[in-house]
C-alpha cells in the first residue's frame, strides 16, 4: 500500500483515493461540498501555467484548488494501472 | 408545511441549483426575461425575481444564488438556505446539470430534507446526449419521490413542462413524510436524530421540519442559522435544556464536526447511489475535448500567451472595426446637428438657445454616441462570447498565483474581467468573494481596469499621439498592442495595490477557495450578439447619454457665462492649472476629469469644449482635427501620456462610487476606493512628467 500524502502532491495524470481531511472549519465543509469524502477517487488533471493552483477531477467536475488547500486532503496515491475503475475518464 | 394559511395570491416558485448548471438560463426561459447570465460560480449574487405566466395563472419566480450545499458558509449559500427554509415557497425547482448529475443531487437531497414541494429539472440534456450520457428520468422520479422534468433551457425545450409540473406542486397538498427521508444516515446518527426529534418537534413550531432541525443540532453550531431560528420560533434551539442534555450525552463521534462528516458522507453516497441507478454513463463531465482545450488554454507554455493574444485580438477587432462606423455616425449626427440649428434659426430662436441646445447638449451627446457605440457594439459581443465559451474561469485559473502572491482571492480575476464592461458591475460582482478582507481588496482595486466608458478615450489618445506616424494596417495592430500594454499596466497596478493593501491596512493570508472549471460550451453566437447589444451596449450607452446631455448643457453654460472678462470655465481651469502642470497635464484636462465624474465618456467632449473658446465642438471623430486642436493648446506626447495614465487611474465614476458605497456600507472605504487609484495615477503622471522635463521633451 502507498503512503498517505496530501492531494497537492499529485502530478497531472496521477490519481489518488481520498482518505480524509486535515482541514477544519469552513474549508473542511467547502472540500466536502465538492465531494471530497473518504473513498472518492481524484485525478489531478492540470496545473496552472504558474504552477499553482492545480485542477482536479472530482466526481465528474473539474475543480481548481490552491496547493495550500489541497495539502489538507489526505489521499493514498493509486498506481497508474488502477485507472478506469469507478470513473471512465475517456483519457486519450 | 401543509395547508398554510394566507397563501399569497401570486405563488412563489424558488429556483435552486449548483453554479454553472444553467439555472439563470432556465430562469430566463421561464420568465422571458433577458437577465444576463454568466458562466462562473456566483453569477446570481442577489435573488432576482420575476413574474411568469402559465395557464392564466401567475407565479413569482425567485432565482436563488447558485450553491453547492445548504450547509451555509458563504453569503450566497446562506441566502439560498434561508429562502428555502423560511420563505415557504409554494414550490422549489432544483436545476441540475445532466452531465454531472451525481454532484448536483447532493444539493437536491439537502433541499428535499427541508421541503418536499420540489421539482427536479434535469437541464442540459442535449449536451449530455452528445457525451453519451443517458438519464433515466422516470427512475429518478421514483428514487427521489418528486416530479422530474428534462429540459434544454437554451433552446426552450421542456420549459413549459417544467412550469406545469411546478404549478401542480404549488396546488397540491404535499406533506413531508418523516418515515421516508431523502437520506438515511448511519444507524448511530439515526438513533441520535430519533432522540432529538421530540425536542426538535417542539422547538421547530412548524417553521422548519423537525428532522432537519435535529440534524442541524448534531452539526457544529451555525450562528446565523441559530439567530434566524430564534427570530422565527422565539427560542434558540441550542439553548433548550432538553436539547443540551441530549447533545451532552452523545459520544464525541456523534457531535459537531464528526457528526457533520458522517451526514455529508451519507448524503454524498446517497447521491452516488441514485446517480448510478438513473444515469447510463458514456463519459463523465470532463470530455477528451475539454481535456484538450484545457491543455491548450491552461498549458504551461500556451496558457498565458493565448490569453494575451486573445485580449490583443479583441482589442484589435474593436479598434479596427469601429473606425469607419464611428466616422459615419459622427458625420451623420453632425449633419443632423447643423440641420437642427437651421430649424432653430428659422424659428428666430435667440442664439444662446441654439448654443445651449445644439453646441452644449446635442454635440456632447453626438460625441458620446459616435465614439462609444461602435467599439461597444464590437467589444461586448466578443467578450460575451468568451464568457459563454467558459473561458473566464480558465483565465482566473491561469492568473490565480499572482492574486495569491498578493494575498487576494483568485476569483478576483473574474470581477476584474467584469470591470472591463463596467466597473460598477465588477464591484457588485465582488460578492462572489467570501473573505471580507479579500473582497475589500477586490472592491478597492476594481477601478484599475478601464471600463468601456474609458476604453474609447484611451484608444483615441493612443491613435492621436502614440501611433500617429505609422500608416496602414500596422497602425491598428500597434494601437491594439499599446492598448494591451495600458491594460496590463492597470492589471499590474491592481496586483501592486493588492499586495500593499494586504501588507498594511488589510493584513492577512490568502483564504482558501474552490474554483470550478465548468465544461466548455459552444457559444450561441446569435443570442450572444442580440443579448450583448440589447442588454449591455444599449444599457451602458443609454446611461452615458443620460449623463452626457445635462453635462453638456452645464459645461456650455460654464464656458459661456462670463465673470470679469473670462468664462467660468476658464477661471476654473486657471485655478487648477498650476497643480495639474506638475503632473504633466493642464487645468483644462484636470477639470475635464472632475466634470466627467458622472461618466468618463464625456471627458474628451469637455476638453474640446473648453479649448474651443466659444464652447462649440469641432468635427469630432476626425482625429486629425482633434489632434490639431490639442497641439494648438500646448499638448505634447508627454501631455497625452499623462492624460492616458490618469484616464486609466483616477477616481471611479459616480455610478461606480455609489456602488462602492452600497457594497462597503462605509464612507471610509468608499473614499479609500477613490483615493487609491487617484494616488496611483498622480504618481504615474508625476514620474512621466518629471522624466519628460529632464529629457527636455
Amino acid at each position: 500500500m502507498n503512503r498517505e500524502t496530501g492531494l497537492s502532491s499529485l502530478l497531472p495524470g496521477e490519481t489518488g483515493l481520498v482518505q480524509g481531511l486535515w482541514a477544519n472549519g469552513p474549508m473542511r465543509r467547502r472540500l466536502q461540498d465538492v465531494g471530497l469524502i473518504p473513498g472518492t477517487r481524484v485525478e489531478c488533471v492540470g496545473r496552472s501555467p504558474l504552477g499553482d493552483p492545480r485542477a482536479y477531477l472530482i466526481r465528474g467536475t473539474v475543480i481548481a484548488l490552491r496547493d495550500r488547500d489541497a495539502q489538507s486532503v489526505r489521499i493514498r496515491p493509486e498506481p497508474a494501472a488502477a485507472e478506469g475503475g469507478l470513473w471512465t475518464e475517456g483519457r486519450p | 408545511m401543509k395547508g398554510r394559511a394566507g397563501v399569497p395570491e401570486r405563488r412563489v416558485i424558488a429556483l435552486a441549483g449548483n453554479p454553472n448548471v444553467g439555472k439563470s438560463t432556465v430562469f430566463n426561459a421561464l420568465t422571458g426575461l433577458r437577465q444576463h447570465t454568466g458562466n462562473w460560480p456566483g453569477k446570481t449574487v442577489t435573488n432576482a425575481t420575476s413574474v411568469c405566466r402559465m395557464d392564466s395563472e401567475e407565479y413569482l419566480l425567485a432565482d436563488l444564488p447558485g450553491c453547492y450545499s445548504l450547509l451555509a458558509h458563504s453569503a450566497e449559500e446562506e441566502a439560498a438556505r434561508d429562502f428555502i427554509c423560511f420563505a415557504h415557497a409554494a414550490a422549489t425547482v432544483i436545476v441540475c446539470d445532466a452531465t454531472c448529475l451525481e454532484r448536483n443531487l447532493i444539493l437536491a437531497l439537502q433541499v428535499l430534507e427541508i421541503t418536499p414541494r420540489a421539482v427536479l429539472c434535469v437541464n442540459l440534456l442535449d449536451e449530455a446526449r452528445r457525451k453519451g450520457i443517458r438519464v433515466d428520468l422516470e427512475e429518478l422520479e421514483l428514487l427521489l419521490g418528486i416530479p422530474v422534468v428534462g429540459a434544454q433551457a437554451r433552446s426552450g425545450r421542456g420549459i413549459r413542462e417544467l412550469l406545469r409540473a411546478a404549478g401542480n406542486v404549488c396546488r397540491e397538498e404535499i406533506a413531508l413524510e418523516e418515515d421516508r427521508p431523502p437520506v438515511r444516515y448511519e444507524p448511530e446518527v439515526e438513533a441520535a436524530v430519533a432522540r432529538l426529534l421530540p425536542a426538535a418537534r417542539r422547538l421547530a413550531q412548524g417553521a422548519v421540519p423537525p428532522r432537519w432541525l435535529a440534524l442541524r443540532l448534531l452539526c457544529p453550531e451555525d450562528a446565523a442559522l441559530e439567530r434566524t431560528l430564534q427570530e422565527k420560533t422565539g427560542a434558540a434551539p441550542r439553548a433548550d435544556p432538553e436539547v443540551r442534555e441530549i447533545l451532552d450525552g452523545l459520544p464525541e463521534g456523534l457531535r459537531g464536526e464528526a457528526a457533520e462528516d458522517k451526514i455529508v458522507a451519507s448524503t454524498v453516497e446517497q447521491a452516488q447511489r441514485i446517480a448510478q441507478a438513473a444515469v447510463r454513463c458514456g463519459e463523465n463531465g470532463y470530455s477528451p475535448r475539454d481535456r484538450r482545450l484545457d491543455r491548450l488554454f491552461t498549458g504551461k507554455r500556451t496558457g498565458l500567451p493565448i490569453m494575451l493574444l486573445m485580449l490583443l485580438g479583441i482589442f484589435w477587432l474593436t479598434i479596427a472595426g469601429s473606425n469607419v462606423p464611428s466616422q459615419w455616425l459622427s458625420a451623420g449626427l453632425f449633419a443632423l446637428g447643423s440641420w437642427l440649428r437651421g430649424v432653430l434659426e428659422a424659428w428666430n430662436a435667440p442664439s444662446w438657445v441654439a448654443g445651449l441646445l445644439i453646441d452644449g447638449m446635442y454635440k456632447t451627446l453626438a460625441w458620446v454616441v459616435s465614439v462609444m457605440l461602435p467599439p461597444m457594439a464590437i467589444f461586448f459581443p466578443l467578450f460575451t462570447l468568451l464568457e459563454d465559451l467558459g473561458y473566464l474561469p480558465r483565465a482566473a485559473f491561469n492568473l490565480d498565483r499572482c492574486f495569491q502572491k498578493c494575498g487576494a482571492c483568485g476569483k478576483q480575476a473574474l470581477t476584474t474581467a467584469m470591470g472591463f464592461g463596467c466597473n460598477a458591475v465588477g464591484i457588485t460582482g465582488c460578492r462572489i468573494i467570501d473573505s471580507p478582507r479579500e473582497r475589500l481588496i477586490a472592491l478597492l482595486t476594481n477601478n484599475f481596469v478601464p471600463c468601456n466608458g474609458r476604453l474609447p478615450m484611451l484608444v483615441s489618445l493612443i491613435a492621436m499621439f502614440l501611433t500617429g506616424t505609422v500608416g496602414g494596417p500596422v497602425r491598428s495592430v500597434l494601437s491594439a498592442a499599446l492598448l494591451l500594454s495600458v491594460i496590463l499596466l492597470g492589471l499590474g497596478s491592481t496586483f501592486l495595490c493588492a499586495r500593499v493593501l494586504s501588507a498594511t491596512v488589510l493584513q492577512g493570508t490568502a483564504s482558501s477557495f474552490t474554483l470550478e472549471l465548468p465544461p466548455y460550451r459552444r457559444p450561441q453566437v446569435g443570442k450572444v450578439i442580440v443579448r450583448s447589444v440589447l442588454d449591455r451596449t444599449l444599457f451602458v450607452l443609454g446611461r452615458a447619454a443620460a449623463v452626457a446631455a445635462p453635462a453638456g448643457l452645464i459645461i456650455w453654460v460654464l464656458a459661456n457665462v462670463r465673470a470679469g472678462g473670462s468664462s467660468l470655465l476658464a477661471l476654473c481651469c486657471g485655478a487648477l492649472d498650476a497643480f495639474a502642470r506638475v503632473f504633466g497635464m493642464d487645468g483644462v484636462i484636470l477639470l475635464a476629469f472632475i466634470l466627467g465624474w458622472p461618466a468618463n465618456e464625456i471627458v474628451i467632449p469637455i476638453l474640446v469644449m473648453a479649448y474651443t473658446a466659444q464652447g462649440s465642438l469641432v468635427s469630432m471623430t476626425d482625429l486629425t482635427a482633434l489632434h490639431a486642436l490639442l497641439t494648438q493648446n500646448g499638448w505634447t506626447g508627454v501631455t497625452a501620456l499623462c492624460t492616458l495614465l490618469f484616464a486609466l487611474m483616477h477616481w471611479p465614476c459616480s455610478t461606480a462610487t455609489w456602488t462602492l458605497y452600497k457594497e462597503t456600507k462605509s464612507l471610509k472605504w468608499t473614499l479609500a476606493g477613490m483615493a487609491l487609484p487617484t494616488a496611483c495615477g498622480l504618481l504615474a503622471c508625476l514620474t512621466v512628467a518629471t522624466v519628460g522635463r529632464l529629457l527636455g521633451v
